[in-house]
């Protein structure tokens, strides 16, 4: 059974219109994201369904409970880590903890939680000394501390360093390990690509796309790229002649070939070999989940 | 009801870690109490019908301190938490909004009558401190008189967009009232035209109705203090909760 539902949600702000008509459902187990740029809506979606906005129209149900007559009951079932939100900077992290764990009926052990999260070492400082990723982490404590079934985790990392962002990502994954249920949102692709079972593309308040990443990808047929330098500039004909190249393109040293084929990249380093054309820097560029926001909207996603 | 003391004991602590909130409240009143007590000391004085300086500033230094906790503490410390997007993170809990409401008036009101009570043990230890009145009575219009200044706080935090905003708004409408209420200068050294401009600051009838309670007033002859104040209570719940915003 689906553990979120979503039908004909809308929500507007005065003139514009945020969301418009998504429905969708989210399944037990699994990670559930929501990626589009900076404005989309997403925030507005995840915020109906975590109670703390009330839709104009629509019908939501998560965990068999309507968000806006059992929002209290709700909450206690759900763990929410807010794009926008803080804690007060002049607390101790035990203090937060503490506190949030006072607020639900059912709490973990906060002292098991700080161990886990790696916050153990943290216990004494005040939150407002925390960096970036020790925060984050700290929220996501937050979101977990009513051991939630469902864990919904709004721009995760979000001017986090790649590092630290890596470290979250094995948190949500860990978090999925134990059997909850994720909704993420992000308007970093990657991070929906890497985590994400299912990914709906959330663009101008509309959904245009719900797949698994590999489908979404796959659906819109792009080329894969793979990028080396040379000297020997009559390269390009030889590439050209290997059936499974769409294209050759070469720009000074830079030459970018285009293919469909699994096998490509094996194809053309042979050939280079065979060739002994001697090649440098060379790598290899997937269709990724930008690609597939450029192919359907026609624009990219960077804010 | 475990959630509740939790929130209560963290507003608690967040207030004795706000060096400014914390001086200005507890230690502040006390400073000019003893600036004021070594410039004119404490003896009988005819200008204030037999009473000492320090005997006539006690009670309207409580003002000051009401007023503070009203309108800059509060505004101030409610704007904060909501411009943070601390409520809205707590507002994700299943915590009740009347908890939260409740724990910063709880803690405001402990805070403004620990300021009274140090001024007292203050006057009382260096000065001799003269009491007239009734505790009961005094303490009654003392606690009217802080619900009435926290509840203009409230209305200051939601009706300001900003932190900022309301702690400009809290300066502007605080410190005319705390020189001109009578709080810190006594309003018998005020020209006449100051004094009726004072009459239009709500602060001048907790000045009054303090002073009044400390050397033995009755209810009956303060009931137009009273009736501002508790006028100003309850138009200071029902405007913010009409207006009062969590993100």
């Amino acid at each position: 059974m689906s553990i979120i539902q979503v039908e004909h949600l809308r929500k507007s702000y005065k003139e514009t219109m945020a969301v418009d008509d998504i429905s969708f459902q989210v399944e037990e187990g699994e990670i559930f994201g929501m990626v589009g740029p900076n404005g989309a809506g997403k925030t507005t979606i995840i915020e109906c369904i975590e109670s703390l906005r009330f839709p104009d129209s629509g019908k939501i149900s998560v965990l068999g409970l309507n968000p806006h007559k059992k929002n209290y009951l709700l909450k206690e079932k759900i763990g929410i880590q807010l794009q926008e939100a803080n804690l007060f900077s002049r607390i101790k992290v035990w203090e937060a903890l503490d506190l949030y764990a006072s607020l639900y009926r059912k709490s973990l052990d906060t002292r098991y939680l700080e161990e886990l999260m790696g916050l153990r070492e943290k216990h004494n400082s005040f939150v407002g000394k925390l960096s970036g990723g020790q925060k984050q982490r700290l929220f996501i404590t937050l979101a977990l501390i009513n051991d939630p079934e469902v864990v919904f985790l709004d721009e995760l990392t979000t001017g986090l360093d790649p590092q630290a962002r890596r470290t979250m990502w094995k948190l949500v994954r860990d978090i999925q390990n134990q059997g909850k249920t994720v909704f993420l949102v992000t308007h970093f692709m990657e991070e929906a690509e890497q985590l994400c079972d299912r990914v709906a593309i959330i663009d101008h308040g509309h959904m245009i796309a719900l797949d698994k990443p590999e489908n979404l990808i796959a659906s819109v047929n792009i080329e894969s790229r793979i990028l080396f330098t040379v000297k020997d500039f009559s390269v390009k004909k030889k590439l050209e002649k290997i059936p499974d190249v769409t294209r050759v393109k070469q720009q000074n040293e830079w030459v970018t070939v285009y293919g469909r084929s699994e096998e490509l990249v094996g194809e053309v380093v042979n050939l280079l070999i065979q060739e002994k054309i001697y090649f440098r820097r060379l790598k290899t560029e997937q269709p990724n989940l930008e690609d597939v926001f450029l192919h359907l909207t026609g624009r990219e996603i960077r804010d | 009801m475990r959630g509740f003391i939790k929130y209560l004991v963290i507003e608690f602590k967040l207030f004795l870690r706000e060096p400014e909130a914390f001086f200005f409240t507890l230690v502040f009143p006390i400073l000019i109490l003893v600036v004021f007590g070594s410039i004119y000391g404490n003896e009988p004085n005819l200008f204030f019908a037999g009473r000492g300086t320090v005997d006539i500033s006690v009670p309207a230094f409580m003002a000051i301190i009401i007023g503070m906790s009203g309108m800059m503490n509060i505004p101030m410390a409610v704007a904060t938490e909501r411009e943070k997007g601390i409520l809205k993170r707590l507002r994700a809990t299943p915590i009740q909004p009347g908890t939260i409401l409740l724990s910063w008036v709880l803690v405001y009101f402990l805070v403004t009558s620990a300021g009274a009570i140090l001024l007292v043990i203050a006057g009382k230890t260096i000065y001799h401190l003269r009491f007239e009145g009734s505790v009961l009575n005094t303490s009654l219009a003392f606690s009217l008189s802080t619900l009435s200044f926290l509840s203009l706080g409230f209305v200051i935090a939601s009706v300001a967009p900003t932190a900022r905003t309301a702690s400009i708004t809290g300066s502007i409408l605080f410190f005319p009232m705390m020189f001109l209420s009578g709080a810190t200068f006594p309003s018998e050294i005020m020209p006449e035209a100051v004094r009726r401009i004072s009459n239009l600051f709500p602060l001048t009838y907790v000045v009054k109705i303090l002073q009044g309670f400390w050397f033995g007033a009755v209810w009956a002859e303060q009931i137009r203090s009273t009736v501002i104040l508790l006028g100003m209570l309850i138009a200071g719940i029902v405007i913010s909760a009409f207006t009062f915003r969590w993100e």
